[in-house]
């Protein structure tokens, strides 16, 4: 039987990335231990000393722990819908390359998605090791804590690649992890909860897909009810997985079979 | 026996431009074909309409006996294509990227492997199977991706340009490999603005411009036509081409002045030299050659394929 299109770009994608690992494995390990040991660690314990309860009941370590595992994540897919693109499309036109072969439009961005999701596991796992090594959470918790950090950074894959097939230029980017990404990765109640913020800009947080990932990853690791339903939760990642996958296709078409 | 390649009225319109204007043409199994033609001539867009990675507009187009439009990623399963740019993955090695293609077009491993080896033999590198993309020379690139473009055996190998930007010798090694591959049988579609490119490798030739097809043939039977027997040019100083038109057009039937030279269209160049000095001309430097495909270009369109 035929190999779906898609599973060759991701082959496709592996092989570059088998030969190219090297400079993403540091950073995936120095990530969570740098954010651990200043935030959690350092910043915890100012946090902990003047909250006597904890946050939600726990330390801000523990609080914080699958917070950033979810932050990262989202991250990690934002990148991989950024660069890789860009350079697909604009620098190498190594997508052009695969449009020449049997390859169609549909086949390269779902096996985009695919692989670019592999990534975010990859960092994802490597995050919950970090986590369960400074004894937060168990190693299973933390690794269980993961599922919803794959769905937040598969969701970041789509969107983001869907806004970087529109882009002409690379200038769109930097402004994109400027005014979206960081501020996504900083107000999505992983580092405190949405309610801190002002009113009205807590439904902006509500729908961000970290702060759902954030939500499902922390009842996970630290029990505790999410404050959406689970599944509603879910839904709402996949629903942005599957609808921005889609509109990549128009835009990739016009501009890369013209 | 039916074309591999039948086109009737084909078009391609981007927004207010017609890339293509509506060409008809036919190629035969076995057969070496060519777009001759400067930029923007549409070359470029009919290739990408057959390679079945750009919708036609209009007319219709088969290719292998498939519509491009509906049979796409079978139609592209047997095509080789040697696009404009190499679109390499410059990170990874020669024998890398050879086996990433291939598992596009679904091959097995140990197919491509034996595939690599013959490949690597055929463009000269097999001392390179290991370098990196990004170390290889322009004309080594090229070859690369010309081995690329044959992983799957294509029944159809389209070549866009393939020697643009190469020096002279990376040209002729490359000129002599598409030779060879000719001479096994594969049709091949090549595109060039360079009329040596054309009369090299090309068994058949269509003259593009504007979109059009002004000419259609051999390039002897084209030289033949409109640009029978030999060429004296004429070069002359700075500014005194201009004041020396009248005199150049009495001097035969027909005769083009370009922005540095003269050019005059004769049967017998030595006579024509001998007129040249009899009427006291006194040209820079004097050459006479035989009428290549440019003179027949020059002729069709009044300008030259490359300025």
């Amino acid at each position: 039987m035929a190999t779906p299109l898609s599973l060759r770009v991701f082959e496709a994608e592996a092989r570059v990335y088998r030969r190219t690992w090297r400079g993403s494995v540091v950073s995936s390990f120095l990530n969570p231990v740098l954010y651990m040991a200043a935030m959690g660690v350092g910043l915890g314990a100012l946090v902990d000393a003047n909250m006597p309860g904890g946050i939600e009941g726990v330390s801000y370590l523990t609080f914080l722990a699958p917070g950033i595992l979810v932050a990262n994540a989202m991250q990690t897919g934002a990148s991989e819908g950024a660069w890789k693109v860009m350079g697909g499309i604009h620098w190498a036109k190594t997508w052009q390359a695969r449009l020449a072969s049997p390859i169609g439009i549909e086949g390269l961005v779902l096996g985009h998605i695919f692989w670019s999701t592999a990534r975010v596991v990859m960092v994802s796992v490597i995050f919950a090791a970090v986590i369960a090594a400074f004894q937060v959470a168990p190693l299973l918790e933390s690794l269980l804590a993961i599922g919803p950090a794959v769905l937040v950074g598969a969701a970041m894959v789509s969107a983001t690649t869907a806004f970087t097939v529109r882009l002409k230029e690379i200038s769109g980017l930097p402004m994109y992890f400027r005014f979206v990404v960081l501020p996504m990765f900083l107000f999505s109640g992983a580092f405190f909860p949405i309610s801190q913020l002002p009113n009205w800009l807590q439904p902006v947080a509500l729908i961000t897909p970290v702060y759902h990932g954030v939500e499902l990853s922390r009842s996970i690791a630290i029990g505790g009810s999410p404050a959406v339903t689970w599944w509603v939760s879910i839904a709402y990642l996949l629903a942005w997985i599957v609808g921005f996958g889609l509109v990549c296709v128009r835009p990739l078409r016009k501009r890369l079979t013209p | 026996m039916t074309p591999l390649i039948k086109a009737t009225k084909l078009t391609k319109v981007f927004g207010d431009l017609t890339a293509v204007d509506g060409i008809d043409f036919e190629v035969a199994e076995g057969e070496s074909f060519g777009f001759l033609g400067p930029n923007g001539a549409g070359k470029t867009s009919t290739m990408k309409m057959i390679g079945a990675t750009s919708p036609i507009s209009g007319g219709e187009l088969s290719v292998l006996g498939l519509d491009p439009a509906t049979d796409g990623p079978t139609l592209r399963s047997r095509l080789g294509v040697v696009p404009q740019e190499n679109n390499l993955d410059e990170e990874l090695s020669v024998q890398d990227n050879l086996m990433m293609y291939g598992r596009y077009f679904d091959m097995s491993r140990a197919e491509i492997r034996e595939r690599i080896d013959e490949l690597l033999e055929f463009v000269q590198l097999v001392e390179k199977r290991n370098a990196k993309i990004q170390t290889l020379s322009g004309g080594m690139k090229r070859r690369v991706v010309i081995a690329r473009g044959l992983i799957n055996e294509p029944d159809l190998f389209i070549l866009d340009e393939p020697t643009t930007g190469l020096d002279p010798q990376a040209r002729h090694v490359l000129w002599d490999r598409l030779y060879r591959l000719k001479q096994q049988g594969v049709t091949l579609i090549i595109t060039t603005h360079y009329m040596d490119e054309a009369e090299q490798l090309c068994d058949r030739l269509v003259i593009m411009d504007k979109g059009r097809i002004v000419a259609e043939g051999s390039p002897r039977s084209l030289i033949d036509e409109y640009a029978p027997g030999e060429v004296v040019e004429l070069r002359f100083p700075g500014g005194v081409l201009e004041t020396l038109n009248s005199r150049i057009e009495s001097l035969a039937p027909r005769t083009e002045i370009l922005a540095d030279r003269a050019l005059i269209y004769t049967e017998d160049a030595e006579r024509t030299i001998g007129i040249v000095t009899e009427t006291g001309l006194e040209p820079e430097t004097v050459l006479a050659r035989r009428s290549t495909l440019e003179d027949v270009f020059l002729r069709l369109t009044g300008r030259t394929l490359v300025e």
